[in-house]
Formats: C-alpha cells, sequence, structure tokens
C-alpha cells in the first residue's frame, strides 16, 4: 500500500469543524456519539448467532474463515521452530487436502518476524507483528517507535499496536489519538510503501460499550487500517456484540469519508460455529464488502483446527478427530 | 379452611421426571429437541425420554476425550476406589433401580432384585481389577541384552459402546465397567427400548466422583446414532455388544465403518451375522478389559 494520502490531523480537524485538533474537540466529538443499547444490542448479536447456515453455505463460510486467519502465537515460550512450524501450517493447513485456502497472515512477536518471513518465502501469506510494547503497551513513545520500525524493517507487512488504555480512560483522547497517528507515520517503509496498522483498543479492558463506539472512532480518525478488538491476554475478548459495535463503526466511517476501515476480532474465538457467528454479523451489519481477508480477520490459533476438522467431516461424511491435524500445543518439555 | 387444605393437599401436582442425556458430567436435553416414548415390559407406556442425535454423540465424544488424559493418569487405586463408590451409590438406589428394571424388562420382583444384586456386585468386581491389570498382563520381559524389558497395559482412548438391548442394567454395567475400570473413557448408546436403568446409573455416576465425560450415556434410535459412533474418527475402539437384536442394525456396516481408523472392534456373541445377546449372568472373564488395552514396552540399560 502506498502512503496515507491524508494527513489524519488535517482530516480531523476538517470532520470535527475546528481549527486546531483539542483535547476538548476530540472529547465533545466522542461524547456526541450515540450511545450503545446494551440490552439491544447484546439481543442483537444473540439474534444473529442463532442463524441456521448449512451445506453449501457452511462450506463457504469454513474457507472464507479460513482464509481470514491472522494464524498467532503470542508466548513468551516462543521458539523460531514453533513460528517456523506455524509458517509451515499456513502454507499447507491441510496437507490431506490441497484445496484446503491458506489463512491471510502469521502473527508473531517482533523479533520472530523475519523468521516468519523466511519461512513463507514468496507465498501470498502476510507476516504481521504486534509491537508498541505489546500487551500492555506501557512503554514511552521513543520505545514504542523503535519497536514499530523494527518489525517492519525486518519485513512486517502488518503491523498489531496497542493503544494505551490508561490514557483513553482517563480522557485523554488526544495523547491516544497522537500515539496512533505517529505509529501510522512509523509503519511507511523506506521505499515509501506502508505497513498495513491494526489498532488494539483491547475491549475488554474498555469496560462499556459507549467506550468500544468512542475508541473504535478515535482509531479510524488517527489512521488506523484497521480495528481490532483484544491483545487475547485480557479476558473477555473477542465477543459477538463488541464485534458489532465496532462493525457499525467502520459502515458509519465509510458513509462520512468514503473509506473502509477492516476489523479484527481476537482472541476466544475456537470453534467454526462461533466463527460463523462472526461472519454473519460480518454480512448483515458492515455488509458483504467486508467478507474479504482484505477487511475481515480473525486473531486466533487454535480455531483454525476446528475449522479443518469441519471441513474434513463435509469431505469425508464421518466426523474427524485431533489425531488428522498438527498439534499446535506448546511443548511440555 | 381446612376444607380448602384438604383439596390443596390432594390435589398436590406430579413432579414429573425429565429423563435427559448424560454428557460431559451434566445432564443435557438432545441437541435435537426430540424425545420417544419408552414402554414398559407389556407396552404400557413408561416414560418419555431424549431422543439422541448424532450431534449428541459428538459432542459425547468430545466430552470424553477431554476427560480421558486425568482419568487414564489416574492411579490405578483411586480408580478402584472411585468405581467402588459407584457401587456403593448404587446401592442406595436400589429400589429405584429394581422398579426400572422390572418395568423395562417385565420381570417379577423377585428376579429384578437378583438381578440389581448381579449388577451392583460385577461393579464391584471390575472395581477391583483396576490395580491388578498391570500385575495381570504386565511383566518384566525376558531379553537377550543387558536391559530391563518392562510391559505394561495402557488404556486405548476414547471407547464407544453399544448397550445391550435386553439387559438394561446387568448388561449395561457388564460392558461399562470394564471399558472404563482400565483407565478408557466411553460413549455409551443404551438400550434403545430400555433406557431408564441406563440414566439412573447416570445419576449415580455423577454422585460418585466419578469425573465429568468418563462416562457420556445417549439414549435414542440406536440405528440413527451407531454408525455415527462407529465411523468416528476421535474414537478408538467400540464394543458392539448392543448391535445384536436391535431394529436396523447390521453390525458387519458397523465394524466396516471402524476400520477406517483401525477402531478395536468387539464383535457380539454368536455365529455370522446371526449376533445374540449373550447371558450376561455368567461369572465374566478378563476378555472386556483386554479388549480395551494396549501394551506399552519400555526398554530400559541396566548397569551402573
Amino acid at each position: 500500500m502506498s502512503a496515507p494520502s491524508v494527513d489524519p490531523t488535517a482530516r480531523a480537524r476538517d470532520l470535527l469543524g475546528v481549527s486546531r485538533l483539542t483535547n476538548a474537540a476530540l472529547t465533545s466529538w466522542l461524547h456526541g456519539l450515540p450511545g450503545v443499547d446494551q440490552v439491544g444490542c447484546e439481543g442483537r448479536a444473540a439474534g444473529l448467532g442463532t442463524r441456521s447456515i448449512k451445506t453449501t453455505s457452511k462450506a463457504w463460510a469454513i474457507d472464507t474463515a479460513i482464509s481470514m486467519i491472522d494464524l498467532t502465537t503470542l508466548e513468551g515460550a516462543d521458539t523460531k521452530g514453533k513460528v517456523r512450524g506455524l509458517a509451515a501450517k499456513s502454507l499447507h493447513p491441510d496437507p490431506t487436502d490441497p484445496s484446503t485456502p491458506s489463512p491471510a497472515a502469521v502473527c508473531v512477536y517482533g523479533d520472530m518476524v523475519a523468521t516468519a518471513r523466511e519461512a513463507l518465502g514468496d507465498a501470498p501469506i502476510n507476516v504481521a507483528a504486534v509491537a508498541t510494547a505489546f500487551p500492555s503497551g506501557r512503554a514511552s513513545m521513543p520505545v514504542k517507535l523503535a519497536d514499530t520500525r523494527d518489525a517492519i524493517a525486518a519485513g512486517a507487512d502488518e503491523i498489531d499496536m496497542v493503544i494505551d488504555r490508561g490514557a483513553f480512560l482517563s480522557g485523554d483522547y488526544l495523547g491516544v489519538f497522537r500515539e496512533i497517528a505517529q505509529v501510522s507515520e512509523a509503519c511507511v517503509r523506506e521505499d515509501g510503501t506502508r505497513a498495513r496498522l491494526k489498532v488494539i483498543m483491547e475491549t475488554g479492558e474498555l469496560v462499556t460499550y459507549d467506550n468500544v463506539r468512542r475508541a473504535s472512532w478515535l482509531s479510524m480518525l488517527a489512521g488506523g487500517d484497521f480495528i481490532k478488538t483484544s491483545t487475547g491476554k485480557v479476558s473477555p475478548a473477542a465477543t459477538l456484540p463488541v464485534t458489532l459495535i465496532m462493525l457499525e463503526a467502520v459502515r458509519d466511517w465509510r458513509d462520512l469519508t468514503g473509506e473502509m476501515v477492516g476489523v479484527k476480532p481476537a482472541g476466544g474465538i475456537r470453534t467454526s460455529k462461533d466463527a460463523i457467528k462472526f461472519l454473519v454479523t460480518v454480512s448483515e451489519i458492515a455488509g458483504d464488502d467486508w467478507l474479504d481477508p482484505f477487511w475481515f480477520r480473525f486473531g486466533a490459533s487454535s480455531l483454525l483446527n476446528d475449522l479443518l476438522l469441519q471441513r474434513q467431516r463435509m469431505r469425508i461424511g464421518a466426523y474427524s478427530g485431533a489425531d488428522y491435524v498438527t498439534d499446535d500445543s506448546p511443548s511440555l518439555y | 379452611m381446612p376444607t380448602n387444605q384438604r383439596t390443596a393437599a390432594d390435589a398436590r401436582v406430579d413432579v414429573r421426571k425429565t429423563y435427559k442425556l448424560y454428557i460431559g458430567g451434566k445432564f443435557p436435553r438432545s441437541e435435537s429437541g426430540r424425545s420417544y416414548e419408552v414402554l414398559d415390559g407389556r407396552g404400557r407406556f413408561l416414560a418419555n425420554a431424549s431422543q439422541g442425535s448424532r450431534k449428541d454423540a459428538r459432542d459425547a465424544v468430545v466430552a470424553a476425550r477431554a476427560a480421558f488424559p486425568k482419568w487414564a493418569g489416574a492411579t490405578a487405586y483411586n480408580r478402584g476406589q472411585v468405581l467402588y463408590r459407584v457401587a456403593e451409590v448404587m446401592e442406595g438406589r436400589r429400589a429405584q433401580f429394581v422398579a426400572e428394571v422390572r418395568a423395562s424388562e417385565g420381570l417379577t420382583e423377585r428376579r429384578a432384585e437378583t438381578v440389581v444384586n448381579a449388577a451392583i456386585d460385577r461393579w464391584v468386581w471390575y472395581a477391583g481389577w483396576t490395580d491388578k491389570l498391570a500385575q495381570v498382563l504386565g511383566g518384566l520381559n525376558p531379553v537377550a541384552g543387558p536391559y530391563f524389558d518392562i510391559s505394561a497395559p495402557e488404556p486405548t482412548g476414547v471407547v464407544g459402546v453399544l448397550a445391550p438391548q435386553r439387559s438394561s442394567l446387568l448388561g449395561l454395567v457388564s460392558v461399562v465397567a470394564p471399558v472404563i475400570a482400565s483407565g478408557n473413557t466411553a460413549v455409551v448408546l443404551t438400550s434403545e427400548l430400555r433406557p431408564l436403568p441406563a440414566i439412573t446409573l447416570s445419576e449415580a455416576l455423577a454422585t460418585s466422583d466419578v469425573p465429568g465425560g468418563v462416562v457420556n450415556l445417549i439414549t435414542g434410535r440406536t440405528a440413527e446414532v451407531a454408525p455415527w459412533i462407529a465411523s468416528h474418527r476421535d474414537v478408538n475402539a467400540i464394543d458392539l455388544a448392543g448391535a445384536a437384536k436391535a431394529e436396523g442394525v447390521v453390525w458387519g456396516d458397523l465394524e466396516l465403518a471402524a476400520a477406517e481408523n483401525l477402531k478395536r472392534v468387539v464383535r457380539p456373541a454368536g455365529e455370522g451375522t446371526d449376533a445374540v445377546e449373550p447371558d450376561w449372568t455368567r461369572t465374566p472373564d478378563m476378555a472386556r478389559m483386554t479388549a480395551f488395552l494396549e501394551t506399552k514396552t519400555v526398554w530400559h540399560p541396566k548397569g551402573r
């Protein structure tokens, strides 16, 4: 992707109708967003989860969900071997069936980017790196920017940054805005191209749905290419109602600016059934334009195996088992 | 007003029991929402039981697989204690078992009591075997080298069990107890026409320290659910005892489906396609336990 055509600060001034972007202006704009009806939102999400998706629709949904996965390993115990294993799995998710699609990306810590890139070769699978002192985000700005540039230099195609939830919750919206905008600038490579930026809001720490909506708009305003629910290190992680609110935000953002922003629920999505519920919600809330790995991702690790088991079940006509997919659980030795 | 009180007492609303499945230590209804009528020995209505589906069987296998490592890893002594506890709880529910066996199989009170006694004794018999299997089946093998060569039995994994159709309690105990005694976990498809004693057994299991998922019971149509258990790739073995005299079931087809992932198969008794239900009152041997065991052999160098 090329460098952003607009300067986020200038665009924010334009959208807010102010001559200078201040915290007060951001606060009144974000707090002017309509509040979320908690009961209505959860009811809507539950209703969307009851749709029955069968046969050919299910087969399509499973393949689409596989192609949307950011296959993730973010453990302190990660090794180069584990990352190479993950890359091999994304190249051939099911060796017994070459028609199985590959996931969209492999998501690792910054120091594993080079290993992942090398293992993936020229395959059209991106390498995503978490940056900015993931998962807590508790580091000074220069450290966060260095973290980002390091991952970019190592060959990351996508950057998953975390926002400073402490600043957000204490009302320092301008601080969060600047943080995102600066990291977005750091995503520009030497040759002028730029890595896509996913902004992790850690919705499990934002307390209310209203805050999720505000954080979504703030992230888009500051130039995020994706808004992402969680690090996966905090529970609750990606719930359906939270994702629904984010999908509403990207839909309304396109109405306002004409630009599309991606959505990535991450953490806690483990079964095919869950994944299909999210796809239904994407289609119903944001629209089918988002049913594409470029605009919607699942941050997951064990989800892939469950999708593969379902895929095998549909192919062989019998229930499959864990002996027929790779075991990704960390070694006990 | 005394008159009203008496009327209220007479008109006490029945607390009827909902017979449910037993999966992962919980008592869910069938995901399909279906139920079917259970009749007694004379064809009169007895109860409505859940009509389990292939998806219930799938959930049961997931629960059994999840429970396997811990149950197989428990010490044999501990498994024996837990299983003996099951017999104790069964003893406490003796009257209920007698009534249900009597109604289901159309037996006399006296005969039903004999059957329940035999079932509880059978459970104790298998409970006693848990810490003796390794002594009887394992051993130190003589080898031509400076090595200890040790063989020890290990459980096979998740075992599908088609419970006998006719003998609803003694037969059931005779096929379930040997499977779990050695550390396997079980997915049991109960007798189609006589499921009530099995449901009560699940209540005994749930209240006697048997971890959830070690035994999972599904009531329903054998011909509908059995093929899905037989073909399930995450099931390691299957006991086809209940394929004998089951409506619409050809046990050869089940064995064929089971071959796909090399399941261990215990065929029903009888010659060829003519499967029969064995006489469960006879004292069992070790066959049903050894059928669901693997042998692990370890070589260890001698010397200092």
